[in-house]
């Protein structure tokens, strides 16, 4: 099925390429294998690189006519049909505006409700994909928005281009996997937990195959119980915060009690899997592809062989939409008041490019921002309160969950920062800046366009992230040609490459 | 205790770059100042085309004269300056054009420039995306394309090993009568200035005139082997030589990772670096008149940069006569990694009292004070 596809990755594609292009095509393949692995390569860029890969292999290339661009108007945009978007666009169509829901991927449910309500176990997952179903939002499923301007989006889809004129726009953006760079960690078969999961609801077989987890946070249980009802032999799973850490997140989710059972039923799932406090990876070790793992077990260095190795450290917020549009951003987060509002006048944000905080609060967050957006400022009110409740588990989450420091040192002078371009740490390090890095090492300048390595950058060197000039995601250069210009003039965004 | 410097450049772009690195092979001590990062002006954002124009037989004979330089020293590059010598085609789509190439192809044969004219089918051979029917094209195949930041960075890295300082993150304040006064209050002296600084150049030495000329590019994905040499309407020119208006061009450059640079744009009088999407509406769908297949190519970045212009469309190369130890080394426009080997070499004999090897006349600072109201009123 994950191949049926997928044709362009099965073995056999590379002998239709011809030969002056099998280099290159293997090197889109490559990328595209470890982008399907891990949600921070997204499909789009997937996609693309499998367009690539085809075009490798076709002797002469043929233009498609494009389908002229269409336009239409909404009282609110909702983008991200995550669980945030999902509540904002439910709660703002029941309120009476006219909604439309727009997200990259082909079904709703973004990355935790990924693969729509057959295959989600959560009952808030279900009950809100049904609402959504019989609710009378636009959904705009596949489609990209790669420019936005004032109360305008300009959005790609497979086949055509679209004009989106909103009254109020709510950013459900959600966040990707922070990629820490550490020996090994590119090597094939070493994906995001996050990653993994996605990949096999795709279809990945992963019976009997032996997989590590390894990062922080309540994340690793959920992705371990799903492996090993999947029938994955779950080596262990090595969670970096102490057992004390542990131990007061514990006490201090009492307030939550429904959550406490959830994690005890995701425990009972994959109970037969050792879970290691104060563990982490060192090194992923193997030829060509993935054969074991060296960790630190409190203290102790030891080596499982497994199969797959998925690592989940922390979310990272996707902030590209935000800052697109100008929106203030405070400590990586976007900065809204107590109705979701951004800085920005008829912009709302919700879940976590607000703060990392889960399900829950980013269905609480959804919902505000749609009655915000509607209008319906009574009733948003009504759920301060539990947005305050759920909204401590943030904190909690940060404290419990903080990434210790040797995490920032895993990484060897030769490991690479930039996956997508092969540029090692040393040789973005040297630059004082991220930009002066991209310009000089082409580390970011590759598919991902530093998503992965920015946030990495982020993260053990302090860099901030430059603002960001159209498109927001690589698109056909006919969308590119199609953006239309704002009525103010465009603000300044930041010198070179 | 440091040794005294012979000539102290500011702008590590690449015209810095490589005065850097003439100067210091001629032995002298060279302290190169830099304001943000290597190549963070007109170099990190260009195009990165070598290419010899007939505008004009000054703008010939230095475009020539830094082809070779580039040819001299190409096999020296490191991989990561990505030296290709894909050529350049001019293309032609009308009768009119067709009689330009032909008008072109005698001019750099009679200067011992290789050119070779294509007819629609040859050219279409050589270039099969481009659409038909095209008159024909003008193959110049000795051009080539580099990347600019990483050429910038190799120029300074030679000059270093012979001695030479670069001081990377110092803004300087002024500059003038053998010494830089940097933002930070320290003051650099040298027998030799040279404000190597782009468009920024008249801030250190007013009278310099040089404008920011806009320009926009886009960066596709990769589409290995779809365009094969450097790729460009005859009436780019048009688009340079207008002094006044907005303006977009088709050319477009592959690269050696296999992806595709699309320019270009000029805009006079435009401060602001944001990207302007009226602009690269125009000059992509300027692309797509040639390249009908580069509309379904994933278009990756787009980004902006600011060419250093002056009035005349050539460079100010030489002494500034206000100051007997500052020299100019800036206005390339859009042909400043083309003639950066070049300026290095025009500047180092003109320090050392040296005969250049092509004459130095067309590019002197001082022509610009001589015609100053006349240019004034032109621009």
């Amino acid at each position: 099925m994950f191949l049926l596809d997928r044709p362009w990755l099965s073995p056999c594609f590379s002998r239709a390429v011809l030969p002056e292009r099998r280099s290159q095509a293997n090197r889109a393949l490559r990328f595209a294998v470890w982008a399907l692995a891990s949600n921070a390569g997204w499909k789009l860029t997937a996609g693309r690189t499998g367009g690539v890969a085809r075009w490798c292999a076709k002797k002469t290339w043929k233009s498609t006519p494009m389908d002229s661009g269409s336009q239409r108007s909404f009282d609110v945009a909702v983008i991200g049909a995550g669980p945030a978007g999902i509540a904002a666009a439910v709660t703002a169509a029941k309120s009476g505006a006219s909604v439309a829901l727009m997200d990259d991927n082909p079904a709703p449910g973004g990355q935790i409700w990924r693969g729509g309500a057959s295959r989600s176990h959560h009952p808030e997952a279900n009950r809100w994909l049904e609402r959504l179903s019989t609710s009378r939002v636009t959904r705009m499923a596949g489609t990209r928005v790669f420019h936005a301007h004032d109360g305008r989006l300009e959005a790609e889809s497979d086949d055509s281009l679209c004009q989106i004129l909103y009254g109020k726009l709510v950013l459900a953006t959600g966040a990707r996997e922070l990629f820490l760079p550490f020996p090994g960690w590119t090597l094939p078969n070493v994906a995001g937990a996050g990653g993994l999961q996605a990949m096999v609801k795709s279809g990945l077989p992963v019976t009997s195959k032996r997989v590590v987890i390894a990062g922080t946070g309540p994340l690793l249980l959920a992705v371990a119980a799903y492996l090993s009802e999947r029938g994955a032999s779950v080596l262990c799973i090595c969670e970096q915060t102490s057992s004390l850490h542990l131990r007061y997140f514990t006490l201090a989710m009492a307030a939550f009690p429904r959550k406490l059972v959830e994690a005890a039923q995701l425990r009972f799932r994959c109970r037969r899997a050792p879970y290691l406090t104060s563990a982490w990876p060192v090194a992923a070790i193997g030829q060509d592809r993935l054969q074991a793992v060296r960790i630190s077990d409190n203290g102790r260095l030891r080596e499982i062989e497994c199969d797959y190795l998925a690592c989940g450290f922390h979310l990272v917020p996707n902030l590209e939409l935000a800052r697109a549009l100008q929106c203030s951003v405070k400590d990586g987060f976007v900065e809204v008041n107590e109705l979701q509002e951004t800085s920005q006048p008829n912009i709302y944000c919700a879940g976590e490019p607000t703060g990392i905080g889960g399900m829950e609060l980013s269905i609480i967050e959804g919902q505000i921002a749609g009655y915000s957006a509607a209008g319906r400022r009574n009733s948003a009110n009504q759920l301060f309160t539990a947005r305050t409740r759920y909204r401590r588990v943030v904190g909690t989450m940060k404290k419990a969950f903080a990434l210790r420091s040797e995490l920032a040192t895993l990484a060897k002078p030769d490991t690479f920062l930039c996956r997508c371009e092969d540029v090692s740490i040393n040789e973005v390090r040297k630059h004082a800046t991220w930009r002066a890095a991209k310009l000089h090492s082409r580390c970011g300048m590759g598919p991902c366009q530093g998503r992965v390595c920015g946030a990495a950058a982020e993260y053990l060197f302090g860099w901030t992230m430059d603002s960001l000039r159209p498109p927001i995601f690589p698109v056909r250069c006919s969308s590119l040609a199609a953006m239309s210009s704002p009525a103010i003039p465009a603000q300044p965004h930041g010198g070179s490459q | 205790m440091m040794r005294a410097t012979d000539v102290l450049i500011v702008g590590a772009g690449i015209v810095g770059a490589a005065c850097a690195f003439e100067l210091a092979r001629a032995g002298l001590r060279v302290a190169v100042v830099e304001e943000r990062f290597t190549s963070a002006g007109a170099t990190g954002a260009s195009m990165g085309h070598i290419v010899v124009m007939d505008d004009s037989e000054a703008q010939f004979s230095l475009t020539r004269y830094s082809q070779l330089l580039w040819e001299e020293i190409h096999e020296e590059l490191p991989p990561d300056v990505e030296f290709e010598r894909c050529g350049t085609i001019w293309v032609a789509a009308d009768e009119e054009e067709l009689a330009e190439v032909r008008r072109k192809c005698a001019y750099y044969r009679d200067r011992g420039v290789h050119a070779e004219i294509l007819d629609p089918a040859a050219l279409r051979q050589a270039e099969p995306l481009l659409r038909a029917p095209l008159t024909g094209g003008l193959l110049v195949e000795d051009d080539s394309v580099i990347y600019p930041p990483a050429a910038a960075t190799f120029l300074l890295q030679q000059a270093i090993e012979l001695g030479a300082s670069l001081h990377v993150g110092k803004a300087v304040a002024s500059l003038s009568k053998g010494s830089a006064r940097l933002a930070d209050g320290s003051t650099l002296s040298a027998g030799r200035l040279i404000n190597a600084s782009g468009r920024f150049a008249p801030r250190l030495t007013p009278g310099v005139q040089v404008k920011p000329r806009k320009g926009h590019l886009v960066i596709t994905d990769r589409y290995p082997g779809a365009v094969r040499h450097q790729l460009v309407e005859l009436g780019y020119l048009k688009s340079a030589h207008s002094l006044t208006s907005d303006s977009v061009a088709f050319n477009v450059q592959p690269r050696k990772t296999g992806q595709l640079l699309i320019g270009s744009s000029r805009q006079y009088d435009v401060e602001h670096d944001g990207v302007e999407e009226a602009i690269v509406s125009r000059m992509l769908k300027r692309a797509f008149e040639y390249l009908p297949a580069l509309a379904a190519f994933s278009g990756i970045r787009v980004w902006t940069g600011f060419r250093p212009a002056t009035p005349d469309k050539l460079p100010l190369i030489g002494p500034w006569l206000e100051d007997p130890t500052l020299y100019i080394a800036t206005g390339h426009e859009g042909l400043g990694i083309t003639t950066s080997l070049a300026t290095g070499k025009l500047i180092c004999a003109q320090i050392l009292g040296h005969t250049p090897a092509i004459p130095a006349g067309p590019y002197l600072p001082s022509r610009q004070m001589a015609n100053e109201t006349k240019v004034e009123t032109n621009v």
